[in-house]
């Protein structure tokens, strides 16, 4: 599979390649199982037995429990298919936002009214190297 | 003859959709937006199409990483809005139309575009949104409809020059179909927007403004876009306008700007709206 790719250096950013794809296929599909009622609520009475129903790794079942949602892309997941999982805490994808940038909720939510994070400085990994 | 007149694009936030369910569209957060909207909600009242063609992207709802098709026509007499987690929202079912949609599928496939043809596809946000910004919130859509979905999801998605020539093949099918209708196109998703990564929220306002200007002005630039400039200057998500571009091939070279709307943010995104006619 190709490593370097010519969007590697957007900071901050997992693009949802065939390499993503593969490592993350059973998280995801574990995600877009909570689509039906009947397994929300099987979920909702023991997410530990229902994540075990799917072939993840276990820093995959273990992201998903403690909703470590940047890990969770970290580990393959699309934001379309985590964000199920996003529904069924009841949150919204302003407070997914901050936490995976590791923000307080109105503080991301602040920045979007305010117009959104800015293009200026967000273009290259080395530009967020350079901030530190 | 079926005449294809003119198209609109769109974003397709849920979030949008939720204010109109929750009759939220007047609170300070969302009224500018919505103000915005009542120039095409007159638009569609006027011109009255007969089947609105809505390109758009399922959002893991009708198909999944099981089943990934670049482009997908629904042919089915009805959609039913999907449960994309929180049930699934009240709004009418979408009416198809099989004899144009078969037709479509027929002709673009002859044309060498290898359409999957879906029976049954349940609509998400991605397309009952637009009908929600275009039409309110009636009792039945006043359109039939023809779903086009799109992969955006799974990189890489079709090119922007591929979704142009996928317009362009699209005005044939409809203008060689017998039956005489109006026919409009939505491109929908976008503007910028990025939902992941500790890059979310990003928004590029100038590219965005420079996107709607070009649809006019400078088509060539807009359909040699390539995914990295989308992926960089748009955000991850903002590489769905790539869909604007099949609406936009569908319409004549020199199609004029009726109306647009752009308001930051709905939610994590750039919401934009652009009205064109053939002349």
């Amino acid at each position: 599979m190709k490593k370097d790719r010519d969007y590697s250096d957007i900071p901050g950013t997992y693009v949802f390649d065939p390499e993503h794809s593969r490592q993350g296929y059973h998280l995801n599909m574990f995600c877009m199982s909570l689509n039906k009622e009947a397994n929300r609520e099987q979920f909702k009475q023991g997410e530990a037995d229902y994540v075990d129903k799917f072939p993840m790794t276990e820093a995959q079942k273990n992201a998903v429990l403690n909703r470590d949602w940047i890990g969770m892309l970290r580990l393959g997941g699309n934001i379309y298919y985590t964000f199920k999982l996003a529904i069924f805490d009841g949150i919204n994808m302003q407070e997914i936002g901050a936490r995976m940038e590791g923000v307080p909720d109105d503080q991301f939510k602040e920045m979007m009214i305010r117009g959104g994070r800015p293009i200026h400085g967000n273009r290259y990994q080395k530009e967020w190297t350079r901030r530190g | 003859m079926a005449r294809l007149f003119g198209g609109i694009g769109t974003s397709h936030v849920p979030g949008i959709g939720a204010a109109v369910d929750n009759e939220k569209t007047q609170t300070d957060y969302w009224k500018p937006l919505f103000d915005g909207y009542e120039p095409v909600r007159e638009w569609m009242r006027k011109e009255a199409p007969d089947v609105a063609i809505i390109v758009y992207n399922d959002h893991a709802s009708a198909f999944s990483l099981e089943l990934i098709p670049t482009f997908a026509i629904g042919v089915a007499d009805a959609f039913q809005p999907a449960d994309e987690g929180y049930g699934p929202r009240k709004v009418p079912v979408v009416e198809g139309h099989p004899e144009l949609a078969w037709h479509l599928a027929e002709s673009l496939i002859l044309d060498e575009f290898d359409m999957t043809i879906a029976n049954e596809m349940p609509v998400d946000h991605g397309l009952t949104v637009p009908l929600s910004i275009t039409c309110g919130a009636p009792s039945a859509w006043p359109c039939k409809v023809i779903p086009l979905c799109v992969n955006v999801i799974q990189y890489p998605s079709p090119t922007g020059n591929r979704c142009y020539q996928l317009g362009k093949a699209i005005r044939s099918a409809v203008e060689a179909f017998p039956d005489d209708m109006k026919v409009a196109i939505f491109g929908t998703g976008g503007m910028s927007h990025q939902l992941q990564g500790e890059r979310a929220g990003l928004v590029n306002a100038d590219f965005d403004i420079a996107f709607l200007d070009d649809l006019t002005q400078n088509v060539d630039r807009l359909v040699d876009i390539p995914h990295v400039e989308y992926l960089r200057e748009a955000g991850s998500e903002g590489a769905e306008l790539v869909m604007w571009m099949i609406m936009r091939g569908a319409l004549d070279a020199d199609a004029r700007e009726i109306y647009r709307h752009y308001h930051v943010p709905a939610s994590n995104t750039a919401a934009g709206l652009i009205i064109l006619e053939n002349p």
